[in-house]
């Protein structure tokens, strides 16, 4: 029986290779997005790699009208339903600064636009006993800094949020990942000059695969950034505010 | 396009290039053919280089557009790598009908350098089983087919100057199964060696050679035959990599004659008959991932030359300067060619092709220079995917459908637009 994985953010240059992945082990695919032109040519790519079926649907973060459609969708579906959260926007804080109207979008796109569709879908999967919910973090919401803390916190109170959903899905049999990526080499990351320890969509997606695999509650990829995060968090505050990085 | 300052540098790191580089993401953000494409760089030299200008990256166009089960044609995005193909469409029973020795490379590449494959002698090379290519061409999107001849021919082995290819249509090929069976013998000598590549009937057939052997054992080394089969796919080791560059001495004399001599010993005497995964057989280098920085920061050179059948004695005399100067690294290859080629700047010609690795020390350019003298002299060639030491003059004379391609292309980019480090270096472009 083929599974179907719900894929918020479908256009996203991280998601590109968790796609691929998904559609040539023959899973279904609703795939979820703005630019419906992308996603058909997603789309079209997915069908040829032997994805079970794929599916297009509209959804804008900030249009929560958009999650029910997609919601009713999947209940009509055999198999178990699964969801991956690709979704975000990391506006320079400096026009953050300039304009705190920014705020609320990247909240929503990162942190509570992803919360309320899962919500909506959680029952769902409740109910059938299993599934997965994999959401992309970053590790820029393990702690606020001076270069992007509205996006930061966004996506620290998207992981709480996962933490949280865990704590409640667990019970019913359903997997709840966290996954914080250090920076990965796509559209996001391209001219923001060279990167520690960067790595690929394709590695991004074997991690997050061998996590569902071994049902990990909070991956890193890559996975150095686990220590390097576990020291930045040890740093005490009194000398992390002094800190620029 | 948005569009980055970076250095960059061809598979063999000898040489490298400061400028601008965008990579799209989506076909839209793909609108104008304003400078050079590449793909992953695996061509040694300076094809791929566009020093203080711009180069379009093209790895992340890399669809699947549509592949019919009946005719086994296959439409692909150009960034698309040959190994991918071979991961999704292998389990159902078609392969590409070529593959060159990394799966890295993109089908743009494949194109652009008219690649050969281990069964180059029966299948030819990529660019006689591609049906169609989309080209972008300034501002214009074009379909072309074998029927516009000139442009055509310009652009197999084209060197990416005729425009940027955004896709192409390739006949696959049917295969029994997922998995090769792979016979190895070893050649004790030249002779043999020569012997045993003219007699096999294998879809598949390669010569390892060891480029250290010396006296009797010249020449001596490995022939691989293959055929695809059904099978249960051998487990594949994650693949590694190579963090560092290394040392300078870690590819020495001494360590690499011991490592071809145990590469030979690897084969019993009598052969043997192994099961090999697709990937393992076809590219077993990529296995390390940038094995190339195991030549140190220095970097290192291929030379590798193609001699018609009868000049297989010169062939000969290079192998020997070649074992006699020290120089040679593991990776040498010997291979028996058909006559197949696509365009005008094809490499391949019916006859020996035989390839080298040197690190790129003080003395690898003179002994490259001789090599290059003797291919002239024995009326072979030298592939462009591999040179970076070549004079304009030489490669001129190695190719005598030269002026076609020249004219053809600067018909296609008047404004030199798509010029790379290497069609300047070799002054591909200019009249004489
Ligand atoms: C380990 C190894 C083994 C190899 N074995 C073989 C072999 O067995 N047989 C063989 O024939 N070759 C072999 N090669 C060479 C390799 O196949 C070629 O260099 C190939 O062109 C590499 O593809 P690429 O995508 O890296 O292209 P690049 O090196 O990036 O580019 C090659 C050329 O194609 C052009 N180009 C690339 N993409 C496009 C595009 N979309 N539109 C227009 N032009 C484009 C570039 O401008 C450049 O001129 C080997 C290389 C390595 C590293
Ligand atoms: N790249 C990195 O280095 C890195 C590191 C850590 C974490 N992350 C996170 O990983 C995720 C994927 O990043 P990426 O690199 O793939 O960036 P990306 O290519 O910009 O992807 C972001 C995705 O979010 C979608 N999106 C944004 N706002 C939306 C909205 N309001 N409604 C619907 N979709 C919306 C985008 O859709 P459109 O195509 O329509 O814009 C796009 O598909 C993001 O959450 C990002 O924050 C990235």
């Amino acid at each position: 029986m083929t599974d179907t994985w719900i894929i918020l953010g479908a256009t996203s240059g991280m998601a590109r290779a968790f796609i691929r992945d998904m559609a040539e082990e023959g899973h279904g695919l609703i795939l979820c997005g703005r630019k419906q032109e992308v996603m058909e040519e997603i789309a079209n790519d997915c069908r040829a790699r032997g994805a079970g079926f794929v599916d297009l649907m509209p959804i804008d973060m900030r249009d929560p009208d958009s999650f029910a459609p997609i919601v009713e969708k999947a209940s009509g579906l055999s198999g178990m339903t699964n969801v991956a959260v690709f979704t975000g926007t990391m506006p320079p804080q400096d026009q953050i600064d300039a304009n705190p109207a920014l705020i609320d979008g990247t909240i929503a796109d990162s942190f509570t636009g992803p919360a309320r569709f899962l919500t909506l879908i959680a029952p769902q999967l409740e109910q059938r006993g299993g599934g997965s919910i994999v959401g992309i973090t970053s590790v820029a919401g393990d702690r606020g800094r001076l270069g992007n803390y509205v996006y930061g916190a966004a996506k620290g109170g998207f992981a709480t949020y996962l933490s949280g959903l865990r704590n409640k899905l667990g019970r019913a049999g359903v997997h709840v990942m966290t996954v914080k990526p250090g920076p990965v080499d796509t559209p996001m990351t391209w001219d923001l000059g060279k990167q520690p320890f960067m790595t690929t969509p394709e590695a991004v997606s074997a991690d997050i695969r061998r996590g569902l695999k071994r049902r990990r509650n909070v991956i890193y990829t890559a996975k150095i950034w686990a220590l390097i995060m576990l020291v930045i968090r040890m740093i005490p505050e009194p000398i992390f505010k002094k800190m620029s990085f | 396009m948005r569009w980055k300052t970076d250095s960059y540098a061809g598979w063999g790191r000898a040489l490298r290039a400061t400028g601008d580089l965008a990579r799209p993401d989506r076909r839209a953000d793909l609108d104008s053919a304003i400078a050079p494409a590449i793909g992953k760089r695996r061509s040694y030299g300076d094809a791929a280089l566009n020093d203080g200008g711009r180069a379009i990256d093209m790895t992340r166009l890399d669809s699947i557009l549509s592949f019919d089960e009946d005719t086994g044609l296959l439409e692909i995005e150009a960034g698309m790598q040959l190994g991918d193909i071979v991961r999704v469409f292998s389990p159902r029973g078609w392969l590409p009908p070529v593959l060159p020795g990394t799966g890295f490379a993109t089908v743009g590449g494949a194109i652009g350098m008219d690649v050969h494959g281990k069964n180059h002698h029966n299948a030819g090379s990529f660019g006689q089983h591609v049906t169609r290519i989309r080209l972008l061409q300034g501002d214009q999107r074009r379909t072309i087919t074998p029927r516009n001849r000139a442009l055509w021919q310009a652009t197999l082995g084209g060197l990416g100057q005729t425009g940027i290819i955004l896709s192409a249509t390739i006949q696959m090929k049917r295969c029994a199964g997922p998995v090769m069976t792979v016979t190895e013998r070893r050649a004790e000598g030249w002779d043999e060696h020569i012997a045993m590549l003219d007699a096999s009937t294998a879809s598949y057939c390669v010569g390892w050679i060891d480029a250290t052997a010396t006296g009797q054992a010249l020449g001596r080394g490995i022939v691989e035959e293959a055929e695809p089969a059904r099978g249960l796919i051998p487990r594949r080791g994650a693949p590694k990599a190579v963090p560092l560059d290394a040392p300078h001495f870690a590819l020495s004399a001494p360590i690499v004659k011991a490592f071809n001599a145990l590469y030979y010993r690897r084969v019993p005497d009598h052969g043997r008959t192994v099961v090999r995964s697709m990937p393992d057989f076809f590219f077993p280098l990529d296995k390390i991932h940038d094995w190339n920085r195991l030549y140190g920061k220095r970097g290192f050179h291929q030379f590798q030359c193609v001699v018609p059948l009868g000049e297989k004695d010169r062939l000969r005399d290079m192998l020997d300067l070649i074992a006699g100067s020290g120089l040679a690294s593991p990776l040498a290859v010997l291979k028996r060619m058909g006559a197949g080629r696509a365009g005008y700047l094809s490499f391949p010609m019916e006859g020996y092709t035989l390839a080298v690795d040197f690190p790129a020390r003080a003395e690898a350019p003179d002994l490259i220079a001789t090599l290059e003298q003797m291919t002239v002299a024995a009326g072979g060639r030298l592939y462009l995917a591999k040179d970076a030491l070549a004079t304009g003059e030489r490669i001129k004379a190695m190719y005598p459908d030269w002026p076609k391609w020249r004219d053809a292309v600067n018909a296609a980019d008047p404004d030199h637009l798509l010029e790379t480090d290497m069609t300047r270096r070799l002054t591909l472009r200019s009249p004489a």
